[in-house]
């Protein structure tokens, strides 16, 4: 106990020294003044210390549970994953959650059903990534392209051609996944960092041109009246196109979990695993890294392609300044925390990194602070993310076949 | 096997509606005491203030708001708006457009009956849709985009700031006349406004045979340094260089020019006409140029608006406040002159009452322009902005 | 050809190219020994601008003047940004030793983010005049349209710098054992190097480069603000990157060429499509050349 007394003393000690000038004097070079703050000094040796405690204990919980698995135990299922396994429970779960689904723009505001439109653009986004990212292992920092491609061919092509809503849809995607190629093909000798900074590089290249073009995008002032889908013909008020903006989400979100859960156990997506963990030794048994590269690229991009379509025609105004290199650290963030190649991991992620800052309003400007800090916290303490993605696995274990899944 | 995976989903789905359902009543819990309590038999005016309350432009939103909340205030304390109170809807947008969309729809769902805002002309594009579908009056202190009245989409569209092509127009007349530069550098920051206010005054000048565009280029905001663009600027033999953006680039090229001792004319923006300019480019400031509303120092009502803020929040009010005091007003009178809050009404007696403010008297014109605001060129000198008559 | 034009495109080239090359130095070597980006590498640059900042603004009320200034506000942004280098990497890097990388990528994002605003929230979002303490040299005066004093000093620190490192680097104990760490980390810990302590000495030093960094372009430049570090971060990333990550003199030679890339392309063609155009030579250099211009080519193991 007096030894953990002194880590923290320590602590505390060390980060009052660490946050001195930043936190206690405030310099103004304009005003040629000098306010020192010492309160707060004081402020951040008290939580320190508190906080120290707490995340050695963390840090020790999450250690000595990591050696229990490493030790081969396996720890009885607890009460709430058999509840999750009862076949019956988990199909209430699923229907009250397409119910939920259903319902929110009935129960909730306007604005409530747009920032839920909003998440699942991200949803749809994020699955696309996901492909590229938590599949095939190819860690891509410019995505947000994609989606600007996406939304700026509806725009352009409405604008010049009046191409309605539903044409465009499958032509943002192709020209999305086209684009993916464009990427794909000189990046393909690259491998991991150097991939990453490529591509982000591709990002800012498409950003920069739409704002430079004038000729192609009308550049930083954006292309507006955009105009919304139409559905059937009806005449539908703004607020009844975005709720069925909203239901054509959830209809997209739900082909793309669909989509994207058939390829992950098909051939192809078989292939892209392989990749992720060794390329090298994907190769050497017979996969066409090359062709899961340059198909992993275009499928992924299509459905960024395809969000950005939605997303132009519900906000009626496009600028580059929506699709900063931000937008790609956000879905990257979606598609980490949410447990790389899990599915529902990545539903729950997005829907939560996209609401959260607002549901962190209430802190008005503290909210960037918590949730950069909110990040490294649930990095380091649950590093494979919300969902832990498991793969199939093929156990032959007649006595205890509940062995092979390791917790 | 199968069944292990849909129990995975089973699980997280139980986790995602837990959360989601939590966030969404966490939100709308906050909101619910905010109308009532009114015990009065008419029910309040609400209008809308929405703008960038946070985040990096903060700077350029704060000040509109506390500029509506003290009109409002003021008028409260007497009778209102014929015995009616106002109220305001504040409402943050960051500056993003998809943000812009959200709190339009929210302050349409709560029941505006008329919006001051928004701040950028991104975000205020990205809402008037949504404000034009609901038929709501909206005043910008601040949006510049010409395209806003000029394009005639938008009817419900005022604003008490001149137009980005009235700035160039006098930046440009400014340096052909006033100064006798021939060959010119137009640099912007590639932003919607100052891009778009670099075009306008090339066009200008193209289309004059007084002078040329010797260089035409659009900088990096953010980059370390602009050495390169200033070497340029030398090299292409320009007398006078005109820019549009904001204040932070502009006081580095200003200041890596005077570095270089390059003496040129600095002509700048609106953006740039503000005294944080002068504070962080120090001696460099001294002599640019810069567009901004005519001087209103000796206007009683801004006078009045100054001393209000600084009673009340204790400092000096920043960018666009008195635009914004102007905006509130005008649109105070003009629910006070119609005797209704009806659309149709409130767009007649915006366009027909002339209105006092801190900018002088106004109205607006059809395309929603405000007649009777004007530009001036001002000057630094001994550090502080000067209008040059 | 305008060979004053040329020359103080070069200058300023070089004066770009060298900032990017102490913060890349930082990027290099924390890649070369954990193989993480260190997102929040160009924070550090900021907060030691902030810290010299501060100091001098301190030391000018108490009654201090001149160079001196410059040199205490130098070494608190050094000792400060190695201070936060250090406990960067104690709290958001080192629980994540033997996580997915690409957490520790996230871990690395978030930090970036909170540092950012910490820096706007404890200070203040606007920007502030950073004061020139660079005297003017005199035998520069019939130049100074082509190179200032302050650019001259920084070619200068450059230059020591990366002499310092490089000595420490081939030559002490410590060099050794990085070198012996970036190898094969498991390895090294077998012949009993404590890679823990190797890894926050890299960083310490890392951060430390970057301070100057930023010491030295907020005062040529004259001003700095909360987010200075995202941008130049992003730069020195691709500078180390283009050279070779993990290589020393290939983080030095990609941002110089970097920063000549730049300058050049402003110059005769466009600032327009500046980065455009970074961003195109950096692929085409990595399509012939994809370990970067002086890394070492991979072998695979098999």
């Amino acid at each position: 106990m007096k030894a953990e007394f002194k880590k923290s003393l320590l602590a505390a000690l060390w980060f009052m020294f660490l946050t001195f000038p930043i936190t206690v004097v405030r310099v103004n070079t304009i005003e040629r003044t000098v306010a020192w703050r010492w309160e707060r000094l004081i402020w951040i040796g008290a939580a320190t210390f508190i906080l120290s405690f707490i995340w050695r204990r963390l840090l020790h919980r999450k250690q000595t549970g990591r050696r229990e698995v490493s030790a081969g135990e396996v720890r009885p299922p607890s009460r709430w994953k058999q509840m999750a396994a009862d076949p019956r429970l988990k199909g209430l779960a699923l229907s009250a959650a397409a119910l939920c689904f259903l319902v929110i723009p009935l129960l909730f505001s306007w604005n409530k059903t747009i920032l839920v439109t909003n998440a699942l653009i991200y949803v749809v986004i994020a699955l696309g990534l996901n492909i590229v990212v938590g599949l095939a292992g190819q860690l891509v920092l410019g995505y947000v392209a994609f989606f600007a491609v996406g939304a700026y061919s509806y725009a352009l092509l409405n604008y010049h051609f009046a191409v309605g809503f539903w044409a465009a849809l499958p032509m943002g995607a192709a020209l999305a996944a086209a684009f993916g190629l464009l990427l794909g093909f000189p990046v393909l000798r690259l491998r991991g960092d150097y991939l990453a900074i490529v591509t982000l590089g591709f990002g800012e290249i498409i950003r920069i041109v739409l704002e430079n073009w004038n000729a192609l995008s009308f550049g930083p002032s954006g292309i507006d009246n955009i105009p919304p889908p139409g559905f059937f013909g009806l005449a539908l008020t703004l607020r009844q196109t975005h709720i069925a903006i909203y239901y054509l989400m959830v209809a997209l979100t739900l082909l793309t979990i669909l989509v994207v859960h058939r390829l992950q156990h098909s051939r192809i997506g078989r292939s892209w695993e392989a990749l992720r963990e060794d390329e090298t030794a994907a190769q050497a048994m017979g996969i066409d890294t090359t062709g899961a590269k340059l198909s992993a690229f275009a499928l992924g991009a299509c459905w960024a392609g395809m969000a950005g379509v939605v997303f132009a025609a519900k906000q009626k105004f496009i600028n580059p300044g929506n699709f900063t290199i931000w937008e790609s650290i956000l879905v990257l963030c979606i598609v980490v925390l949410g447990g790389m190649g899990s599915i529902a991991g990545v539903v729950l992620a997005a829907l939560v990194l996209v609401i959260l800052p607002e549901a962190l309003r209430v802190f008005a400007d503290y909210r960037w602070l918590l949730f950069g800090a909110l990040l490294v916290l649930m990095m380091v303490f649950r590093p494979g993310g919300l969902v832990n993605a498991r793969r199939r696995a093929y156990a032959f274990e007649p006595s205890a076949p509940e062995k092979s899944e390791r917790p | 096997m199968r069944n292990r995976v849909s129990r995975r989903a089973g699980h997280a789905v139980i986790i995602i509606m837990t959360i989601f359902g939590m966030m969404l009543t966490g939100c709308s819990q906050k909101e619910a005491p905010s109308n009532a309590g009114e015990k009065q038999t008419q029910p309040p005016i609400k209008i809308a203030v929405v703008g960038s309350h946070s985040g990096d432009l903060a700077s350029y939103g704060i000040p509109s708001a506390r500029a509506a909340q003290l009109v409002v205030d003021q008028r409260n304390a007497a009778c209102g708006i014929n015995g009616r109170r106002i109220e305001l809807l504040v409402e943050d947008d960051v500056c993003k457009p998809e943000i812009a969309a959200n709190s339009a729809t929210k302050v349409v769902g709560e029941g505006a009956q008329a919006v001051l805002g928004h701040i950028c002309s991104g975000a205020t594009k990205a809402a008037l849709g949504i404000y034009k579908e609901s038929r709501l009056v909206t005043i910008s202190p601040s949006a510049t985009n010409p395209a806003l009245t000029q394009s005639g989409d938008y009817p419900n569209f005022f604003r008490t700031i001149a137009s980005d092509d009235a700035q160039a127009r006098l930046e440009v007349d400014f340096v052909l006349g006033h100064l006798k530069a021939q060959k010119i550098a137009v640099l912007h920051d590639k932003g919607d406004y100052g891009k778009g206010l670099a075009e306008f005054a090339k066009g200008f000048i193209e289309a004059d045979p007084r002078g040329e565009v010797v260089l035409y280029e659009g900088i990096t905001p953010g980059a370390v340094d602009y050495s390169a663009v200033v070497n340029k600027i030398h090299q292409s033999g320009a007398q006078a260089v005109i820019y549009g953006g904001y204040h932070p680039e502009a006081s580095k090229i200003v200041a890596q020019m005077r570095k270089k001792a390059m003496a040129i004319p600095f002509v700048s923006d609106d953006g740039v006409k503000d005294d944080t300019f002068i504070k962080v480019a120090g001696e460099f400031a001294e002599g640019v140029y810069a567009t901004g509303p005519v001087d209103t120092t000796h206007n009683p009502i801004a006078i009045e608006a100054v001393k209000a803020h600084k009673a009340k929040y204790g400092e000096d009010p920043g960018a666009f406040f008195l635009n914004a005091y102007a905006a509130t007003l005008a649109l105070v009178n003009a629910f006070e002159k119609s005797c209704a809050t009806d659309y149709d009404a409130l767009v007649k007696a915006l366009r027909t009452e002339w209105v006092a403010t801190p900018l002088g008297i106004i109205r607006f014109d059809e395309r929603g322009d405000a007649i009777g605001v004007g530009f001036a060129m001002y000057q630094v000198q001994n550090g502080k902005y000067v209008e040059i008559k | 050809m305008n060979w004053d034009y040329l020359l103080s495109l070069f200058m300023g080239g070089l004066t770009r190219g060298s900032i990017y090359a102490l913060i890349a130095l930082g990027y290099t070597m924390v890649y070369g020994i954990i193989t993480l980006i260190n997102f929040a590498h160009g924070e550090i640059y900021m907060i030691g601008a902030f810290t010299a900042l501060i100091a001098i603004g301190v030391l000018t009320l108490a009654g201090w003047n001149g160079t001196a200034i410059l040199l205490i506000a130098a070494v608190a942004a050094v000792v400060y940004a190695a201070a936060y280098g250090w406990t960067l990497e104690r709290i958001a890097y080192r629980p994540l030793r033997h996580a997915p990388r690409l957490s520790a990528l996230i871990s690395a994002i978030g930090m970036s983010l909170f540092l950012q605003n910490y820096v706007r929230m404890a200070q203040t979002a606007n920007f502030l005049p950073f004061p020139n303490l660079i005297p003017e040299f005199a035998f520069l005066k019939p130049v100074a349209h082509i190179v200032r004093s302050s650019e001259l000093v920084i070619y200068a620190v450059t230059a020591l710098v990366m002499l310092l490192l490089t000595l420490l680097v081939r030559f002490t104990r410590m060099g050794k054992a990085m070198r012996a760490t970036a190898q094969d980390r498991d390895m090294a810990m077998l012949s009993g190097v404590d890679v823990d302590r190797v890894i926050s000495l890299t960083f310490v030093i890392g951060s430390a480069i970057a301070a100057t960094g930023g010491v030295l372009i907020a005062s040529h430049i004259g001003q700095i603000n909360f987010y200075i570090g995202f941008l130049a971060g992003i730069k020195a990333f691709v500078a180390a990157v283009l050279g070779g990550i993990g290589s020393l003199p290939g983080a030095v030679l990609g941002g110089l060429v970097l920063g000549w890339t730049e300058s050049f392309f402003t110059g005769y063609v466009s600032s327009d499509y500046e980065d455009v155009f970074a961003f195109l030579f950096l692929v085409g250099i990595l399509i012939f050349r994809p370990s970067g211009l002086l890394g070492r080519k991979q072998m695979e193991k098999v």
